[in-house]
């Protein structure tokens, strides 16, 4: 019955996705059948034991506790940042000052939005040097790109009378905005860049794999020079900062 | 410092012809009413005389300025000195009534100020004496949105009140408010605009109010002026005329106000 | 005059500023956040000699071929990733979906086993994703070596645990009516998924997993910054050699590739709507 109704169209979108997943697969040449040797299997076990026992030692776990608290900094900065920069943005981007105006802001923030973070933070670390600034700074170009879109959709739909009414009564174009625009897209905004957040957050902790800091520049260092015991308990700080944040997001949803 | 207008006219973009060979002098200091039907044009008219929108045709003055001749930095001057009462309260529900009603000074204050009074507010009494001459000193600090219609009509008022400005326009001021109220509310403009000596331009939509309070009146149908006499002179003939349902304009017309709808095309 | 009452908001206020300050420092010391690094003469030099070599472009036949293989092998990665993410996902999805849950059709709760598979699940997919798909490449670059093939089980595995999560969300959040009367009438789980809750979920199952897909043709492009294989892996090599030309080449072609997957993905979205 329901079989049946599967249009012409949906079976050719089928017969395309699996042609295009069985291509994907061809191309890439992946070893599957190798993995599943006994020879690779014992590697893969033995690969596996070195991260048993995690290495609890107190002064390990401390550097462990700053490098989180350091991924924690760098989220929180660079969200602040892109929320700034993205409103900056937001408003040519709605179309508040133009035409060339809007498509200009346009371009920019797409151009933010399609490099990736962890190439920014490359780009980020020759122009700041290695460390958590470069880090910060990535993760704010890439959030500019994606919040500052988000705002300027939020603001398209926001009524302008408020801000007419105000410009109207000659206020300068900032306040008008402050007085009458911000005060009906906060919560949105607000809402936005929470979201946006608690992304970051995951982000940062492995901007360190280029040398931009946090968890991830831990994680690296500790792989590098073997030292597996060090990396699983990196990997379980990780683990443990993507489950809270991922219950205090859905507890707070809830709660809104 | 009064108004005129000579032919003016104002064609929307869409073709839609709103004013036509509108001639009108108002002096310092006169107090004018403009009444009729709903799409005559009264509201565009105020919003030409409020140099927020620019006519199509003929020649403009408001308070000795020609505000589309004028640099941008002058005509946002000439804005700050007219303050419009809107037909729907332009205030963000999430305001406070105090921020909405400071904010009719934005035009004259300073942006450090504008910006400092975000977070405290810069002229709380300022804010409250307004409020009080409206019954509403005791909501100073509460939120737009926990106000009722009239009242949040009233808060918008408190704030053109607030801004003092040289010429006070007002579109259907009491559009929300019962009867008493809106008597008492119309008396309080025309005694703010006598005793400060500024011009008062209002529309309203009840008859007997625009005749009681004010001493001229100006009768608007299809954007031309059918009349422009003492109240005394204005009589029933007359008004019947006014407000005779033959060539009325959809109701829709009064809507140049209403926000363009300006959702993008996007899927949900 | 009688005294005026204050602003009830001004203490508030106030302290959240102060609170705000006072977590903005340290953070911002955390975060070594100092933009004049960005204006000390070496980081100016090493940037500008790097931008400076951004125009002209790379465009050797060499280093285009070079470009389009990795390109192919980005977008194959992010498609076989999300295939196995599916593969998968579903089952655990399954696991997680109350409406199929046999235990819960009589009264009384005696289910505890069904209760046990289904945290169990839980958990394992919040390990899954929990763990970023960079740092499960790593890993897996030291198990099987440099290449394609740790980026792929890294996004099938993060991936399929965010899939997995989502489908159980998805499947419950259907009318569980026609499922549930198929249960009752002694109908096996796989039919009563297959004729009472996919009718009415299958729209959007699909429309999530071509969103993550869109989101796997962006993390795979980075994948290559930890050795496995793509375009990440030509950029990197790009940027250790400072080679300006070559990296301006790729991040138009990042460009690009991202911005067609957003198109491709949002038109195949609009059109199953």
């Amino acid at each position: 019955m329901s079989k049946a109704g599967v249009s012409g169209g949906g079976l050719l979108a089928l017969v395309a996705v699996l042609a295009a997943v069985g291509a994907s697969f061809a191309f890439l040449d992946m070893p599957l059948g190798a993995l599943f040797t006994g020879a690779a299997a014992a590697e893969a076990a033995d690969f596996v034991r070195r991260f048993f026992p995690p290495d609890l030692s107190p002064g390990f776990v401390a550097r462990v506790g700053f490098a989180a608290l350091e991924t924690l900094a760098i989220s929180l900065v660079s969200t602040l940042l892109a929320a700034l920069a993205g409103a900056a943005l937001a408003l040519p981007a709605a179309g508040r000052h133009g035409r060339p105006a809007r498509g200009a802001a346009r371009f920019v923030l797409n151009l933010l939005r399609s490099v990736p973070e962890l190439v920014w933070a490359t780009l980020m670390v020759l122009a700041a040097g290695l460390g958590p600034f470069a880090g910060t700074l990535a993760l704010a170009l890439h959030t500019t790109g994606v919040l500052g879109r988000l705002f300027a959709e939020a603001l398209e739909n926001t009524p302008p009378a408020p801000a007419e009414a105000l410009a109207a009564s000659g206020a300068p174009a900032l306040a008008g905005f402050l007085y009458g625009t911000l005060p009906l897209v906060a919560p949105q905004w607000l809402a936005y860049a929470l979201y946006r957040w608690e992304m970051n957050i995951r982000m940062a902790a492995i901007l360190g794999f280029v040398g931009a800091g946090g968890l991830g520049a831990l994680l690296y260092y500790s792989l590098s020079l073997f030292h597996e015991a060090q990396a699983s308990t990196v990997i379980l700080a990780m683990l443990a900062m993507a489950i809270a944040v991922d219950g205090a997001s859905a507890w707070l949803r809830r709660r809104a | 410092m009064g108004l005129s207008l000579d032919g003016v006219g104002l064609v929307h973009a869409n073709g839609y012809r709103a004013l036509r060979g509108i001639d009108l002098r108002i002096a310092p200091g006169e107090r004018v009413a403009l009444i009729g039907a709903s799409g005559a044009g009264k509201t565009t008219l105020l919003r030409v005389l409020a140099a927020s929108l620019r006519p199509t045709e003929g020649r403009l003055r408001v308070l000795d300025g020609e505000p589309w001749a004028a640099s941008p930095a002058a005509l946002r001057r000439l804005r700050a000195r007219i303050g419009l009462v809107h037909q729907a309260a332009p205030i963000p529900p999430r305001q406070r009534v105090v921020t909405a009603v400071l904010a009719g000074r934005l035009g004259r204050w300073p942006l450090w100020k504008s910006l400092a009074s975000l977070i405290v507010p810069a002229d709380a009494d300022g804010a409250r004496r307004e409020l009080a001459r409206l019954d509403l000193a005791e909501r100073l600090y509460e939120r737009c949105d926990r106000l009722s219609g009239g009242q949040l009509q009233r808060v918008a008022l408190a704030r053109v009140l607030y801004q003092q400005p040289d010429l006070l326009l007002a579109d259907e001021p009491v559009a929300a408010m019962d009867p008493a109220l809106s008597e008492l509310t119309v008396a309080l403009l025309n005694e703010e605009a006598a005793r400060r000596g500024v011009t008062l331009v209002a529309s309203l939509h009840a008859v007997d109010l625009a005749l009681r309070h004010f001493p001229r009146v100006v009768g608007v149908k299809d954007g031309a002026i059918l009349f422009d006499l003492p109240a005394p002179r204005v009589g029933d003939a007359l008004l019947r005329e006014l407000y005779a349902a033959e060539g009325a304009v959809p109701e829709s017309e009064t809507d140049t106000l209403a926000p363009v709808d300006r959702s993008p095309l996007r899927c949900a | 005059m009688k005294p005026l009452s204050r602003d009830p908001a001004a203490l508030p206020r106030l302290g959240w500023t102060l609170a705000a300050l006072l977590v903005l420092w340290p953070l911002l010391q955390l975060a070594q956040f100092r933009p004049a690094a960005l204006f000390e003469a070496a980081n100016l030099a090493a940037m500008g000699h790097f931008v400076g070599a951004f125009l002209p472009p790379e465009t050797s036949p060499d280093f285009l071929i070079l470009l389009g293989r990795a390109t192919v092998e980005t977008l194959a990665m992010a498609t076989a990733g999300i295939a196995l993410a599916v593969v998968l996902a579903l089952p655990l999805g399954l696991v997680l979906t109350r409406s199929l849950s046999l235990s819960r059709l009589g009264p009384g709760r005696h289910g505890w086993p069904g209760q046990l598979l289904r945290i169990a699940a839980r958990g394992l997919l919040a390990v899954l994703r929990g763990v970023p798909e960079l740092v499960w490449a790593l890993l897996f670059v030291r198990v099987f070596g440099l290449g394609a093939a740790a980026g792929v089980l890294a996004l099938g595995i993060t991936y399929g645990g965010m899939l997995g999560k989502v489908y159980g969300e998805i499947l419950d959040s259907v009318d569980a009516r026609p499922a549930r009367s198929l249960l009752e009438a002694g109908s096996g789980r796989l039919a009563a998924l297959g004729y009472g809750l996919l009718p009415n979920a299958a729209q959007e199952l699909v429309s999530y997993t071509v969103y993550r897909w869109e989101c796997a043709v962006r993390a795979s492009v980075v994948m290559g910054f930890v050795g496995a294989g793509g375009l990440g892996q030509l950029m990197d090599q790009s940027m250790k050699m400072l080679n300006g030309g070559e990296a301006a080449t790729i991040l138009a072609t990042f460009l690009v590739l991202v911005l067609a997957a957003d198109g491709l993905s949002e038109s195949l979205r609009r059109r199953m709507a």
